[in-house]
């Protein structure tokens, strides 16, 4: 007898709105999105949503039964605690259907003040273990958490069973080496922070330069990030996936990841049989058209496994950073 | 009690590398015998399979310290994910007589509605979060070490009338991040459970350094540090008035009693912040001073201009 499963929700990432009206037509369950400021951790130049524009989407989500779930996940600087308030204010005046937060100050603020809001909390809040979340579900009514992609599926599988709220996972596209909220390189090498302004390794400081030999090398702020010789495919550069030395390693190395992306298509029917509610597209700042290929290719996946057939795995591997994939921490401890 | 009528002093953070038990467990007497600090903070905040290793010398410790009239305070796991992880952390702050420092959400789980304090590795940034914790039972809070000078006004400016302390890292290595992967065995072709303990190699950390050879971040197994060492010698009477009454220094293998002495005789105003700058100078470690976050400006950065 077939397998069968929860349907789970499939959660894509919306720049723009038009970004959300294609995730929406190629079969998102729910999309994710943020304001036009650093409460959101993807505070992007071009990227993100006036108020106008998030009432708009969802009104254009709500009319094809998808959720708009609202991402005020980055962490107020004190003195500057009213411009997440204003947007935990809009987002409840426009009735979204979740907010994502992180910071407990925003959360307290939130729960208090709209009991009736549903908060997700976010990734960047680094809950990674049963006690953690169920100290965040207690003090503030989280009903979903995002998981830190540190887990194996095995490890969620046990986690589900030990907390009173839902999962959402990760299941594409960047992959952080840092645990999420817990961060501050970025800020180290420019003073820009991604947990207080949203942005990891911002594109004002980072620098290409061509030498002679026709290698190029990437910088953030004055700092080599990597070099590739003439034909290799130049990363962007982010610190936690340059190459360094150290005494162990003279030889320049991928101290904490290579440049690759997450890709879990293969462990689909594993993550719904351990308990995970909703799988997660990363990539905000992502084209249209690389949302509508994604999402159309998880929808498709996700009911292969819901009709209980094996799924018919598109070819992401062309969507994927420098066009490596893996599946992270979520295989085996092995990765650690 | 408000935060003008309370006396600053220094403390003393957790050791974060892996030290040899004995050299660790020595470290301890000595600040206790000798350090001018009201606070000692032990335990091992990153990486679970140490804690075993140092276990056996916490009873000790903590009487020594106890003995030269330090408060101890336990500091808990930073990274809470496997069995053990939080076979640790429940250990920690459920055990009885102990105050606790919370350096993740699991450890508020069991510290919640008893006094305790939160360590820097826990994100609070702003007012509306130091008093959700004031609320569950905070009495002091370390604030994360990216904060700059503005912010740390303000939030004090807005918590002036709670009964939480406000303490900042002033001295030491920052940490930038954390990760469940292990860079040390990373670093040597290991696995976190295949490390063979290799960080203990490193008592100040791993340096990691660009293709063109400039000395960038500091690998401490699952944690990594700036390379630069803070030193906010000259900011300490600055964040005095702002209202921060407790100034950290994290461990390394410098003479901690002697840089404890020089940020204590700031403190207490006996001692100028510019000869104690000098002086720290002349104790400087083998990589150079930072105080880039408190002034706005790249961490890494040496800053002179005054903000305030």
């Amino acid at each position: 007898m077939p397998e069968t499963y929860i349907r789970p929700e499939l959660v894509c990432p919306a720049g723009t709105p038009a970004a959300l009206r294609t995730a929406v037509d190629a079969g998102a369950d729910a999309v994710y999105c943020g304001f036009q400021n650093e409460t959101n951790a993807r505070n992007f130049p071009g990227l993100n949503f006036t108020p106008a524009e998030l009432e708009q989407s969802l009104g254009y989500a709500h009319a094809r039964n998808a959720k708009v779930l609202l991402a005020v996940n980055t962490f107020p600087p004190a003195g500057k605690f009213e411009l997440w308030r204003d947007a935990v204010d809009i987002a409840a005046r426009l009735g979204v259907d979740a907010m994502i937060v992180g910071d407990m100050g925003v959360a307290d603020y939130a729960a208090k003040t709209y009991p009736n809001l549903r908060l997700h909390l976010s990734v960047q809040a680094g809950a990674s273990s049963p006690e953690a979340i169920r100290f965040y579900c207690q003090a503030f009514g989280i009903k979903r958490v995002v998981l830190p992609r540190i887990l194996t599926v095995a490890e969620i599988a046990e986690l589900h069973r030990e907390i009173p709220c839902e999962i959402e996972a990760f299941i594409f596209g960047n992959i952080g080496m840092m645990a999420e909220g817990r961060c501050s390189l970025t800020n180290y090498a420019t003073g820009l922070s991604t947990n207080m302004d949203g942005v990891c390794s911002p594109a004002a400081d980072v620098h290409y330069e061509d030498d002679k030999e026709g290698n190029l090398t990437t910088r953030l702020g004055p700092f080599m990030i990597d070099c590739f010789a003439g034909g290799e495919n130049a990363g962007y550069p982010t610190i936690c996936k340059g190459r360094y030395t150290c005494s162990a390693s003279p030889e320049a190395y991928y101290a904490f990841e290579e440049p690759v992306s997450l890709n879990l298509s293969a462990l689909l029917p594993d993550l719904m049989r351990a308990g995970v509610t909703a799988l997660k597209i990363e990539g905000r700042q992502r084209s249209r058209a690389y949302v509508k290929a994604v999402v159309a290719a998880f929808r498709k996946a996700v009911d292969d496994v819901m009709a209980g057939n094996a799924p018919a795995l598109a070819n992401l591997l062309a969507l994927t950073e420098g066009h490596r994939e893996t599946q992270g921490a979520y295989r085996s401890k092995a990765w650690r | 009690m408000t935060v003008q009528e309370r006396a600053g002093s220094v403390t003393l953070g957790p050791v974060l590398f892996n030290w040899q038990p004995e050299k660790w467990r020595d470290f301890y007497f000595r600040i206790a015998d000798e350090a001018p600090v009201s606070t000692v903070y032990i335990g091992e905040t990153v990486c679970s399979k140490r804690a075993p290793l140092i276990e056996p010398y916490y009873a000790a410790v903590a009487e020594r310290l106890a003995a030269g009239g330090k408060t101890v305070v336990f500091s808990s796991l930073s990274e809470v994910v496997s069995k053990l992880d939080r076979k640790l952390a429940e250990q920690i702050c459920t055990a009885e007589g102990f105050l606790v420092e919370a350096n993740d959400g699991s450890a508020l789980m069991y510290l919640k509605g008893r006094p305790h304090h939160v360590g820097p590795l826990m994100n609070v940034y702003n007012e509306a979060t130091v008093k959700f914790l004031a609320g569950i039972g905070a009495k002091n809070i370390c604030l994360p070490v990216e904060m700059p000078a503005k912010s740390v006004g303000a939030l004090c400016e807005a918590t002036r009338d709670l009964d939480v302390s406000i303490e900042v890292q002033v001295f030491g290595r920052q940490s930038l991040a954390l990760s469940a992967r292990c860079y040390h065995a990373r670093a040597h072709g290991r696995t976190k459970d295949s490390c063979r303990f290799v960080c203990e190699e490193d008592p100040d950390g791993l340096t990691l350094s660009t293709i063109d050879d400039r000395k960038f971040l500091t690998v401490n197994g699952i944690q990594t540090l700036s390379y630069e060492y803070l030193n906010l010698v000259r900011e300490v009477p600055s964040l005095r008035k702002m209202g921060v009454s407790r100034f950290r220094l994290s461990p390394h293998t410098l003479d901690m009693v002697g840089i404890a002495t020089i940020f204590s005789g700031v403190v207490e105003g006996k001692l100028a912040a510019d000869e104690a700058a000098a002086l720290l100078e002349a104790m400087k470690p083998d990589a150079p001073f930072a105080n880039g976050f408190y002034h706005g400006k790249p961490g890494y950065t040496w800053n002179t201009a005054s903000v305030h």
